[in-house]
């Protein structure tokens, strides 16, 4: 790992008054990573993200974009560009007036700033809406005048704030793989901000979860979603969330109630204690029935309670130790409500949090 | 099965008809009727007084329609009516208030956009409390400062008149109390709280988004102000123009403070001409005389009226 990094982020605080938001805050993104920054409303990505445009003043640490130390740098200084949310293309201005706007700031020549144009609206295909006005263009084309703001530019970072939340699902997902697309096609370092933990995990190289201006968990999706380093992060990843049972470690067995269940093939990150109270976090889709089940490290009946058909899969709500318990089928499974089931559990799968830290284990 | 359909569509259906002369439809009409009439019989009475004769007056039949259109009194209230030793009319007067009317509308609207652009889009610390002494500035009942300002205007003349005599020993006296310019001062001051709460109102709504993206674009405080938020705010303009324009020409106690005879705007020497004792009382003139002063506001609400009502309405709807 001898990349450059693009952007580093050494202690950054920021606070409003006396409301901290972000606290003491490191993050190195590496050059071409796509980071993703993800959380629920209030965690601070958005500011964050701000703050690395430079929108924001920080109250403390240093920010760095390309080796440069930039922390007081102006915005249109650091190298960034950035992508709304609203996508904030100039009403008044053509899409030419739009893309040409921060060149003309900069006092290109003319000549190049036509080219430069040019070459960006061949990129995002939007050569034919050139001389039109914002308001005469669709959703996804606005985003794409937006992403032609930047592209113009020449810019180190991309900055993208929620740029998929104001539109339809479909569209979303349409744009969705044009920004990854884009990303492939251009490399360079973008910083992407979401609470759609979908777009988090298709589009990052490596996903930042964020909560009450910490970074919970750094790492790719695969990372986040198989070894999830607490259990917010465990509960924040996943649709529908991972079911969590509180119980007790008892030598190799964790066990709830009567249920007991093995855990020779849990690979531990610190040493169990014998008799520590913990949670298990078990997914629902890594619940197995059927002929499975009877393979597994663990098995079990329970009841459904309603069932969900969603086609591609179906969602079952039932009850395991007393706890509401949840289990992700394949769409084909036969089951109705009220049927009995036999499910099983790998210990592989499951994750174990200590009941007071709320740590890995 | 047509049989079956037939049945079905028997009794109400489709839009419920609607009557023309309901007895609700009467009572709001005729009220609007009668209350149109009673706000527009003084201007019909003024209007054709201005049309009649002296002769025709004094007939007493103030609503009827003049028997022998002349035009004799419009011409004489424009040219010719007397105030005091001046005897060329209004004229003198609209031409006044010109002078005064267009550098205060220029500069009050001027200098309050870029208030309300600073304080929505550019906080400072203390901002907020400039703002709200600002606005308290708007309850503040003007007579309160009539003197006040008046020793300011005089001191501050005499202060310039210094400066200026410092690179021109003969240079005659600088006077701002009494002078067009003095009052355009004035009227910019007491047009500040009101112009710039809404315009900061009204960039308060635009969405601060379209600012951050002009700052990543490399835009500064003008920059942004000229290329992005003007462009955006014409609405708004008009409805600034609107009320400084109708304000600053209808006003007559600045007018009659701050300047002498000589530059006395409209409505001052509408007064002078109207409330005169001497002689006997033209009313057609004077009727004239105040229709034409209210012509340029009265113009103006109907060249800018839809804009004006847009205007107004832009801070609910987003862009």
């Amino acid at each position: 790992m001898n990349m450059a990094n693009s952007v580093e982020i050494k202690k950054l605080d920021l606070s409003f008054g006396s409301i901290e938001v972000l606290k003491d805050l490191n993050l190195d993104i590496a050059e071409g990573e796509f980071l993703v920054l993800l959380g629920s409303s209030g965690c601070g990505k958005s500011t964050l993200l701000n703050c690395i445009a430079g929108l924001l003043e920080v109250t403390d640490g240093q920010i760095f974009i390309k080796g440069k130390n930039v922390t007081w740098a102006e915005p249109s200084d650091r190298g960034i560009g950035m992508v709304f949310q609203s996508y904030a293309l100039y009403p008044q201005m053509t899409v030419k007036g739009n893309l040409s706007f921060g060149l003309k700031n900069a006092k290109f020549p003319k000549a190049e700033i036509e080219e430069r144009v040019a070459r960006a609206a061949e990129i995002l295909q939007i050569e034919s809406l050139l001389n039109r006005k914002p308001s005469a263009l669709s959703g996804g084309q606005r985003q794409r005048v937006a992403i032609g703001r930047a592209l113009v530019r020449d810019v180190e970072v991309f900055l993208f704030d929620e740029p998929l939340s104001n539109l339809d699902a479909k569209l979303r997902v349409d744009l969705r793989v044009e920004i990854k697309r884009l990303h492939q096609q251009l490399k360079n370092t973008m910083i992407y901000v979401t609470h759609d933990q979908i777009e988090a995990m298709t589009l990052a190289d490596r996903i930042a979860i964020m909560r009450d201006g910490k970074i919970m968990q750094l790492g790719s999706p695969a990372e986040i979603y198989d070894l999830p380093m607490n259990k917010y992060v465990a509960d924040f990843i996943g649709s529908p969330s991972m079911n969590f049972i509180q119980g007790d470690i008892k030598g190799q067995y964790f066990t709830i109630g009567d249920h007991k269940i093995p855990l020779k093939n849990y690979s531990a990150k610190v040493d169990l204690n014998d008799g520590q109270k913990a949670w298990i976090g078990i997914r629902p889709e890594h619940v197995v029935v059927g002929e499975a089940a009877q393979k597994s490290d663990y098995n079990s009946t329970i009841t459904a309670d309603i069932v969900e058909p969603m086609g591609a899969d179906t969602l079952v709500w039932s009850k395991f130790a007393g706890q509401p318990f949840r289990i992700r089928l394949g769409g084909t499974f036969p089951v109705s409500s009220g049927q009995k089931l036999h499910i099983g559990i790998n210990a592989s799968s499951v994750s174990l949090f200590d009941l007071q830290s709320e740590e890995r284990l | 099965m047509t049989d079956v359909s037939a049945s079905t569509l028997k009794g109400p259906s489709g839009p419920k008809p609607k009557t023309v002369f309901s007895s609700t439809n009467i009572m709001i009409y005729g009220t609007l009727l009668v209350v149109c009439l009673y706000y527009l019989l003084p201007l019909y009475v003024m209007i054709v007084t201005s049309l009649k004769g002296m002769p025709e007056i004094r007939m007493g039949n103030i609503f009827s329609p003049p028997v022998d259109v002349t035009y004799e009194p419009w011409v004489k209230a424009w040219a010719e009516a007397c105030t005091g030793i001046n005897c060329d009319g209004l004229s003198r007067g609209f031409w006044n208030s010109v002078w005064i009317l267009v550098p205060s509308v220029f500069l009050s609207i001027a200098i309050a956009s870029v208030n309300g652009y600073a304080l929505a889009n550019w906080k400072f610390k203390g901002s907020e409390v400039f703002f709200t002494i600002l606005i308290f500035g708007a309850f503040i009942p003007y007579q309160v400062m009539i003197y006040p300002i008046v020793i300011l205007l005089r001191e501050s003349g005499d202060g310039i008149t210094n400066i200026i005599r410092l690179f021109d020993s003969d240079a005659s006296k600088f006077r701002l109390m009494g002078s067009v310019w003095g009052l355009v001062i004035v009227h910019t001051i007491f047009g500040m709280p009101i112009l710039t709460l809404l315009f900061r109102n009204y960039f308060t709504s635009v969405p601060e988004e379209l600012f951050k993206a002009a700052r990543v674009d490399g835009a500064g405080f003008w920059g942004i102000y000229f290329q992005i938020m003007l462009p955006m705010s014409l609405p708004i303009f008009v409805v600034a123009m609107i009320l400084q324009v109708t304000g600053i020409w209808n006003d007559f106690l600045f007018g009659v403070i701050y300047t002498k005879p000589d530059t006395y705007p409209m409505t001052v020497q509408l007064n002078n001409i109207v409330n005169s004792v001497q002689g006997v009382k033209e009313y057609n003139v004077n009727m004239a005389a105040t229709l034409l002063t209210g012509l340029v506001p009265l113009v103006i609400y109907f060249a800018s009226g839809k804009l004006f009502v847009r205007g107004i309405a832009a801070g609910a709807v987003k862009g």
